[in-house]
């Protein structure tokens, strides 16, 4: 076998993370009959991904390619240009600051100094227990509720600095109380903490 | 004659989301009207009312149905939710109340082009108009406004919901696209255009949530009504959102034509500043449309307009021709953010260009790099280390990029640069006065932390340099 080389850099098995279940696969798939190439299912399949295992790893972004036929160098293109993707373990609930000029002009920047004291981490981190991720985005389009602040999905309105404590200690406080929509895209409840 | 709200006349309406309440208040009646009427005919009254895309260019909606090809197989029709511009929330209004009103819209602009599949792309943020939105396709579907056969029509329409993972460029109508068809979100280079040859290389329509949520009114209430509000070139209802520190931040309809100060002031919009503070700047179009003096400036004589002089510009009227006298790009997307004051332009600036320059996408050199660039500066000037030459070098720099010189495959450059150009040129006093006020070593303390190695370097060809005035000078 002269003419294979070995990728001496390949990352280890153990490395790769954890996979998509069967569930997750199965749901991916019923989202291919929506478009006429297999590709344009693959931010369904990111998200469905970043749902079920937290965050998209190495595994699932093979797993996904197979699914798709595509390469997994271009699963790993698309989910490194999209901000909402997390290609490391985060923490069970991700919270998103806006910081766009209105909520800056509000007072966003007090909440975010605020934030960081509180959690004990800077952006881009999460918090030993894994419970908090923390990072800061471009407009929410909330402007007239600013500063706001997004927790997975539920979407904290007019924000202040002593709010944040009986924000964060509420347990529900990442869950919508709208009725759901039972189709494909309902989250997954397995969504494992890193 | 009173305005009478039509886009948001559901707002406030106990479970306005629910297909019953939308159909007791007349709800898909135009759709059923438009059904009975040839598909031509719709893209003509469209063509007649002048129905100009909400989402930011303005670009008459109509018109662009009519590019798509006459001999084609298939068309597909994306709804452009990926609402990202700051500070706009018409659209996450539009769905959080009315989401069968858009779909609605989608049904009438579909049978119009003839489409067969749409696809709704939401931006990854609004989970919350996710459900909504997606529990009103299901009552629709159920209900048989979607799928097979319409209303008996003969005529077939699928609806998706695509939801998008949070990037600015994913609004361009081809960068969409290519988001949709699984890739990054790098626009393309037009043309071709999308009506010719867009999604899987199809005939292709993009249109905003609010342009599609204007044409149910436009077919039950009639042209005339349409063509009887707003100004000559500009037709229409229309939101307008304000927010930053304003008594009654939010969104508020009006017909198209409103002052940016009966934005602000007006009792039925904004209702004047917090603590009675004057206002010092406006973007009223998203940031992305540039930047207006505001009333801490004298007024300018009467029948005057001119932007190269300090004067209070809260009278430019927001429709999509008058914004242009003021130095603006355009009208965007009528969203109104208020800059109070006692805030500072410098800080301004920095969170405008760092916008920008996160969101570049990355594929044209000059708007990767200029973004970047902008935004170095803009920190280097609120860190209190500004030279008068980096207001030139701003001014400069917003001049090369963009689709204007020619330098970019979409329209992002142009919108990074006209902000930031026109609040340097809006706004030089403040900026010269603050770089006035420095303190002499400021410039170096700034390198210093930056950059070690020039900071290594204190000599200049041989002779110690001081930092006196906004430039760097050597004692002969």
């Amino acid at each position: 076998m002269s003419w294979r080389t070995i990728d001496r850099r390949t990352v280890a098995e153990e490395d790769l993370g954890p996979g998509l279940s069967t569930a997750a696969e199965d749901k991916i798939r019923a989202f291919l009959p929506r478009y006429p190439t297999k590709r344009a299912a693959l931010l369904p399949a990111l998200h469905i991904a970043q749902d079920a295992v937290g965050y998209v790893s190495l595994r699932a972004m093979r797993q996904i390619a197979e699914l798709l036929e595509l390469p997994p160098a271009a699963v790993m293109d698309v989910v490194s240009f999209y901000t909402h993707f997390w290609t490391h373990p985060k923490g069970r609930k991700t919270i998103v600051l806006c910081r766009s000029l209105t909520c800056e002009l509000m007072g966003g920047g007090a909440v975010l100094a605020a934030l960081e004291a509180r959690l004990g981490i800077r952006e881009h981190q999460t918090t030993p227990d894994g419970e908090y991720s923390l990072m800061t985005e471009e407009c929410l389009a909330a402007c007239e509720h600013a500063p706001c602040m997004l927790i997975n999905e539920k979407l904290h309105k007019c924000v202040r600095v002593e709010d944040l404590d009986r924000i964060l200690a509420e347990p529900a406080n990442d869950k919508l109380d709208v009725a759901r929509s039972n189709l494909f895209d309902a989250p997954t409840s397995d969504r494992r903490a890193p | 004659m009173p305005f009478e709200r039509v886009l948001m006349k559901h707002v406030g309406v106990p479970n306005s989301t629910s297909l019953a309440v939308y159909q007791a208040d007349g709800g898909y009646t135009g759709a059923a009207r438009a059904l009975r009427m040839k598909p031509d005919e719709l893209v003509e009254l469209v063509k007649q009312a002048n129905l100009r895309g909400r989402g930011g260019a303005g670009f008459p909606a109509g018109l662009k149905w009519s590019f798509l090809p006459k001999d084609r197989k298939i068309t597909y029709l994306c709804v452009n939710a990926d609402e990202s511009e700051p500070p706009t929330f018409c659209n996450r209004v539009l769905i959080d109340h009315d989401p069968h009103m858009l779909l609605e819209g989608i049904l009438i602009a579909g049978y119009a082009t003839r489409t067969t599949v749409a696809y709704i792309y939401l931006r990854g943020e609004f989970m919350e108009q996710f459900h909504v939105l997606q529990r009103a396709l299901d009552e629709a579907y159920a209900a048989g406004y979607f799928g097979r056969n319409i209303l008996g029509s003969g005529y077939d329409l699928e609806c998706y919901i695509h939801r998008g993972a949070g990037a600015y460029i994913c609004g361009e109508e081809t960068g969409l696209i290519e988001s949709l068809e699984g890739k990054r979100g790098w626009p393309r280079i037009k043309p071709p255009f999308p009506a010719v040859e867009g999604l899987f290389r199809q005939p292709t329509v993009v249109n905003n949530v609010e342009t599609l949520a204007c044409l149910p009114h436009l077919l039950t209430r009639g042209l005339e009504w349409w063509l009887g509000l707003g100004t000559a070139n500009s037709k229409g209802p229309k939101m307008y959102c304000i927010s930053g520190p304003v008594n009654r931040p939010g969104c508020y309809e009006a017909p198209l034509g409103i002052t940016c100060r009966e934005l602000i002031y007006g009792d039925d919009f904004g209702g004047g500043m917090r603590g009675g503070k004057k206002v010092k700047a406006v973007f009223p179009g998203g940031l992305s449309m540039g930047v207006l003096r505001g009333d801490l400036f004298p007024r300018a004589p009467a029948g005057t307009i001119d932007p190269r002089q300090d004067y209070d510009e809260l009278d430019c009227v927001l429709d999509f021709d008058d914004v242009r006298k003021y130095d603006l790009l355009g009208l965007g997307t009528a969203a109104a953010v208020v800059v109070p004051e006692d805030a500072d332009m410098r800080d301004v600036l920095v969170n405008v260009a760092r916008f920008y320059a996160l969101e570049s996408c990355g594929q044209c050199t000059h708007c990767r790099e200029g973004t970047t660039w902008m935004y170095k500066i803009a920190q280097r000037m609120r860190a209190g280390a500004g030279r008068l030459l980096d207001l030139d070098l701003l001014v400069e720099i917003s001049q090369n990029m963009g689709m204007m010189p020619g330098m970019s495959i979409c329209g992002l450059p142009d919108g990074a640069a006209w902000p930031v150009r026109t609040a340097v040129q809006k706004f030089r006093r403040e900026f010269e006065r603050r770089i006035a006020e420095q303190e002499p070593e400021a410039a170096r303390r700034w390198t210093r932390e930056v950059n070690r190695a020039a900071y290594e370097l204190p000599v200049l060809q041989g002779r110690e340099t001081t930092y006196v005035g906004g430039t760097f000078y050597q004692p002969p």
